[in-house]
């Protein structure tokens, strides 16, 4: 795999990981997932390949990815993606 | 502090709270109800004469110098087996029993070698303290009659000797390897006179018995019949040092005894908290690496990688190094740098390595080797439970009941804990194995698993799931403390998940390949046998679903009710050393310290303001996304501490492309490991016996490390950072790592009440240490989740893409071996390749006979990913369709073979499922050779320019 099939296959492995949700929860996830630990070049490698044409994306995936594109990041769509409150103990990660 | 044995009470401590008041030689001490009278003595500082007891296992009675008498009681009991009891009048000293002592001394010397001036436990002798303290002057039997004098040494293991001519058969060695270790190799063999410890089996010596080296029988011996090679090549130490081993997550403490600046012997630390006075052969023995002649001592630099190295100065080197991470910035962007934290390295290390390359490269391209073991540990642990850390304390072991063990080999990877929990399974605890490999826990002596689920590698969810639905469907959710605790909708949605029918038992044996109704006795057992405590390793992480697996553990206890107290929980046992505090401080690419997201603009800002420079608020780049981006040409330098991603990372071949594609590779290590093979920069590093710091183990505990030599290269690893910083333009004066410690409490509020005083104080403490929790958090969620309620989260089995097929019809799985650790850099330069001098490749009987394999062949093992060489051995340790083999040796480069697949959420490489081949070979294969001359010319050094300082 090259490193835009590498990305296309990851967006499309964290969408088969939210399939319980329903299509449109498990977009906003994807899109959240994808914009908490992403750098931006790897962002804009996959907006560039929705904009080529981005056919190899998974439709919850693309989905994903589209509205990151044009919403920018969801509000926090799991516990890992939401922030911690700067005094609570305990705190963790997303690896 | 000078030298001075620790003090040995004889028998252990009671537990109990109630006490008990008696009167010794005419004194009186209070005591815990169950301390033996020795005990109660030793608290008072009256040393009552003793051979056979010491206080890290039970009493014995059976040297007979520690009688004493009792008002009120027939004769003169032992002191060591009779307990303390309210009103008791004891007398240690009376011409009576003085008498009986100097008679069984007596006896004992009969049959001693007389050489006390030139044996080497002179003066660390407790026959020879004893003889004095019962005023031996004679003994009338003579020398001349039968005695053992002439017995042989035993010198087989490299780090000990055993010399039968001076064993008094007090049995402590046998009974530390029974009760300590767990391994019951030792045994007296005969009867009367003619008994005699003996390792294995009468034919063995200690090499070739069951011994695994760990040191307890050494240290519990008390003459020199056990004694380290090391003190008999050096002499005694003359002074001791508390410091914290350098090897696996379960943080053992040790006593560094030091002649000088010599260190003699690493001796455990009895108050340790995480290992209670024992180790493992790697902590114990396997420090000589330290020393070892292929250390690094001189920074080196070279303008490509075919070129010899040149040695230069510090200056010179850090100068260039600072000069072309601002070249390449220039040249390629801000974001075209990074680097990668220690798990080896201490937390004001690591600290300050990704502290560098957030205000000093401006960017947040940090990552940490956590990244491959544990980095779902903390996904799925945050999800669910709000934290990114195990919830127990080591000592939590001892209060479990049902003890399930996840992808973890904790008797060759964590062997100090794996003793404490043999002994809880001796003691009569139930235990649950879910690992596709007969690991040794699941048959050991007097140890033997309830249910051993050997489920096929990559189905972890689906066995765990299959769990869940036989405790839900069967009623055996403890709906109380869902109720309590958890979101109830939450879990009424995976309840019902988790109940379909496709997630019974039975449905899954097809694809998890364990036997139904052994999985529903497994749940049951789980679910009503008491306190459940779950520990798990990389065999649960390293999968394309391995986020997804931590959080069908954190369900699994939490529909039992097994968090939160004493004897239950779930922990992560962790690889390295320092992987929790790693990533505690900040090594990840898209958080700071405190596991605190850089977007936060709260956060930042808290960072910022005493950092004084402007953080960027985008996530960075992990190392496989690292990897990746410079094979596009757009990621140019790295600056790596302390870790080998070339041997450790998976699809060796890639990491090799990566990192050939960078204009400036850094590498900050001890030796010239595989990494620098690709480096243009060498820093020389530190070892841990050479500086100060902490570093915190699985269990949360941040311990110090104590500094008991010089840096033999002139500096701690902090203090390299630092000067890189400062050649980076930044303004950076620390004069000790507290200093670090300080700030990492000024900006972390888990760290709050942390500082290196504290820790001296308390011996250590767990995180989140702050106002509300001032000593510490043994123990997490005992109130309530961190987070509000526990969450539970659906976990749809999803398989992964790495298939066998004709080409590939068999499964790889990988693992470690007790005397080795990790890659195997550390100790490769020790003895300890005496057990394992190369990776071995296990597979099962049948397969072996289907291909014509027999122990010992050279077998070609093959993937989509690439080839490699190495010896077979036949075995039933695996199922029929897998294969294991280790990963500590550069020469077998075993992730050659494994593939780029990875966690779904934190790309955490998917190690233990590899579709491979096995096929005859020859020898090496063309990569093998082809790298082997490639790592003989880039370590080439040129002829040695004097470098100055």
């Amino acid at each position: 795999m090259n490193s835009l099939e590498h990305l296309v296959y990851m967006a499309n492995q964290i969408a088969r990981n939210f399939a319980t949700m329903n299509d449109v929860d498990a977009s906003a996830a994807v899109a959240d997932h994808i914009a908490s630990f992403w750098d931006p070049r790897m962002k804009q490698m996959i907006f560039d390949y929705l904009d080529d044409d981005g056919q190899e994306l998974s439709p919850v995936a693309h989905s994903a990815i589209v509205q990151l594109q044009s919403k920018g990041a969801p509000p926090p769509q799991t516990r890992a993606t939401e922030f911690n409150a700067v005094d609570e103990g305990g705190r963790s990660d997303a690896g | 502090m000078g030298y001075e044995p620790q003090k040995d009470f004889g028998t252990p401590a009671s537990r109990s709270e109630k006490m008990v008041t008696l009167t010794i030689d005419g004194e009186q001490v209070t005591v815990p109800e169950g301390s033996s009278v020795m005990r109660a003595a030793a608290e008072m500082n009256t040393h009552i004469p003793k051979l056979c007891a010491t206080d890290n296992m039970k009493s014995f009675g059976s040297c007979r110098m520690c009688l004493v008498e009792i008002e009120g009681a027939r004769g003169t009991p032992a002191s060591c087996t009779t307990p303390a009891a309210e009103g008791m009048v004891v007398r240690t000293q009376t011409p009576k029993i003085e008498k009986l002592r100097r008679g069984v001394m007596e006896l004992y010397i009969s049959d001693h070698p007389l050489d006390c001036l030139t044996c080497s436990a002179n003066n660390d002798c407790e026959l020879q303290d004893e003889a004095a303290a019962v005023g031996l002057r004679d003994v009338r039997y003579g020398y001349e009659g039968e005695n053992h004098l002439e017995l042989e040494t035993d010198s087989s293991n490299p780090y000990f000797d055993f010399d039968p001519s001076k064993c008094i058969v007090c049995s402590r060695c046998v009974r530390a390897c029974d009760e300590v270790q767990g391994t019951l190799a030792l045994a007296i063999e005969g009867r009367g006179f003619e008994s005699k410890v003996s390792a294995g089996t009468p034919m063995d010596d200690f090499m070739s018995s069951e011994c695994v080296s760990c040191g307890a029988c050494v240290q519990a011996c008390p003459t020199a019949t056990l004694q380290e090679k090391s003190v008999k090549e050096i002499g005694l130490p003359d002074k001791a040092v508390v410091t914290t081993c350098a090897y696996c997550g379960v943080g053992c403490t040790f006593r560094a005894e030091m002649r000088g600046e010599q260190l003699v012997r690493m001796v455990p630390w009895k108050d340790g908290k995480a290992n209670r006075g024992h180790s493992c052969v790697k902590g114990r023995f396997a420090w000589g690496y330290a020393n070892h002649q292929e250390r690094i001592l001189n920074p080196m630099v070279r303008e490509s990688i075919d070129q010899p190295w040149r040695e230069v100065s510090w200056e010179e080197a850090l100068t260039h190094a600072a000069s072309e991470i601002k070249r390449i910035q220039q040249k390629y962007g801000t974001r075209s740098v990074g680097g990668i934290t220690s798990s080896r390295c201490t937390n004001e290390e690591t600290f300050l390595v990704q502290k560098l390359i957030r205000a000093g490269f401006h960017n947040n391209n940090v990552d940490t080797c956590a990244r491959v073991c544990h980095s779902p540990t903390g996904y799925g642990l945050k999800t669910t439970f709000g934290t990114s850390a195990g919830t127990q304390d080591f000592d939590s072991v001892e209060e479990s009941d049902v003890i399930l063990v996840c992808g973890a080999n904790p008797t060759d990877a964590h062997p100090v804990f794996a003793s404490r929990m043999k002994k809880r399974l001796r003691e009569g605890a139930k235990l649950i194995v879910i690992d596709p490999r007969r690991i040794d826990l699941v048959r050991t002596p007097h140890v033997e698993a309830d249910h051993h689920l050997p489920l096929q590698p990559g189905t972890n969810v689906a066995v765990l799931t299959s769990l869940a639905h036989v405790i839900v469907t069967e009623g055996l959710a403890d709906e109380d403390f869902i109720r309590e605790r958890c979101d109830w909708d939450e879990y009424q949605d995976w309840a019902a998940f988790v109940s379909d029918e496709t997630h019974s038992p039975e449905r899954l044996e097809a694809v998890t390949k364990v036997p139904a109704e052994t999985l529903r006795e497994a749940a049951r057992l789980f679910a009503t046998g008491g306190n459940g405590a779950i520990y798990y390793g990389l065999g649960v992480t390293e999968h394309s679903q391995g986020s997804s697996t931590v959080m069908a553990i954190a369900n699994l206890a939490m529909v039992t009710g097994n968090i939160g107290r004493k004897g239950v929980g779930v922990n992560p046992l962790r690889g390295q050393n320092n992987v929790q505090g790693a990533c505690d401080m900040g090594s990840f690419p898209h958080e700071l310290p405190g596991y605190r997201h850089i977007s936060d603009d709260e956060t930042r800002k808290l960072f910022e303001d005493d950092w004084g420079v402007e953080l960027d608020p985008e996530p960075g780049l992990r190392i496989p996304n690292m990897l990746d981006a410079a094979t596009d040409g757009a990621f140019k330098a790295i600056y790596v501490q302390g870790e080998d991603i070339l041997q450790s990372d998976p699809n060796t071949k890639h990491v090799a492309a990566g990192l050939e594609a960078m204009e400036c590779v850094i590498v900050h290590d001890l030796f010239l490991n595989e990494t620098a093979n690709y480096a243009h920069i060498f820093l020389p590093g530190s070892t841990f016996l050479e500086k100060n710091g902490t570093f915190t183990n699985a269990e949360r505990r941040i311990q110090l490390v104590r500094r008991v030599m010089e840096p033999m290269n002139g500096y701690e690893d902090w203090e390299v950072t630092q000067e890189l910083a400062r050649a980076m333009g930044l303004d950076w004066n620390y004069t000790h790592p507290s200093q670090i410690m300080d700030e990492i409490a000024r900006l972390t509020p888990t760290f709050a009440g942390v500082s290196f005083d504290k820790i001296d104080e308390l011996g250590s403490i767990q995180w989140p240490a702050n106002d509300a929790t001032p000593e510490g958090t043994p123990v997490m969620h005992e109130a309530g989740f961190v987070r509000g309620k526990g969450k539970f989260v659906v976990t749809d089995y999803v398989p992964t893409d790495e298939k066998t097929g004709p080409r590939f019809p068999l499964l790889l799985t990988t693992g470690r071996i007790l005397s080795q650790y990790n890659v195997g850099a550390q100790t490769r330069r020790t003895e300890n390749s005496r057990w394992h001098e190369e990776d071995i490749l296990e597979m099962h009987p049948s397969d072996a006979e289907n291909r014509g394999l027999k122990t010992g062949d050279w077998t070609k093992l093959a993937s989509r990913s690439g080839e490699t060489t190495l010896r077979l051995l036949v075995t039933d340790r695996v199922a029929p369709g897998v294969v294991y083999t280790t990963f500590h040796h550069p020469a077998t480069q075993a992730n050659v073979v494994t593939t780029d697949y990875s966690d779904w959420a934190t790309n955490c490489p998917e190690y233990k499922v590899t579709a491979v081949q096995i096929t005859p070979s020859n020898g090496p294969t063309d990569w093998q050779e082809s790298y082997e001359d490639l790592a003989e010319r880039s370590r080439r050094i040129a002829e040695t320019v004097e470098a100055a300082e």
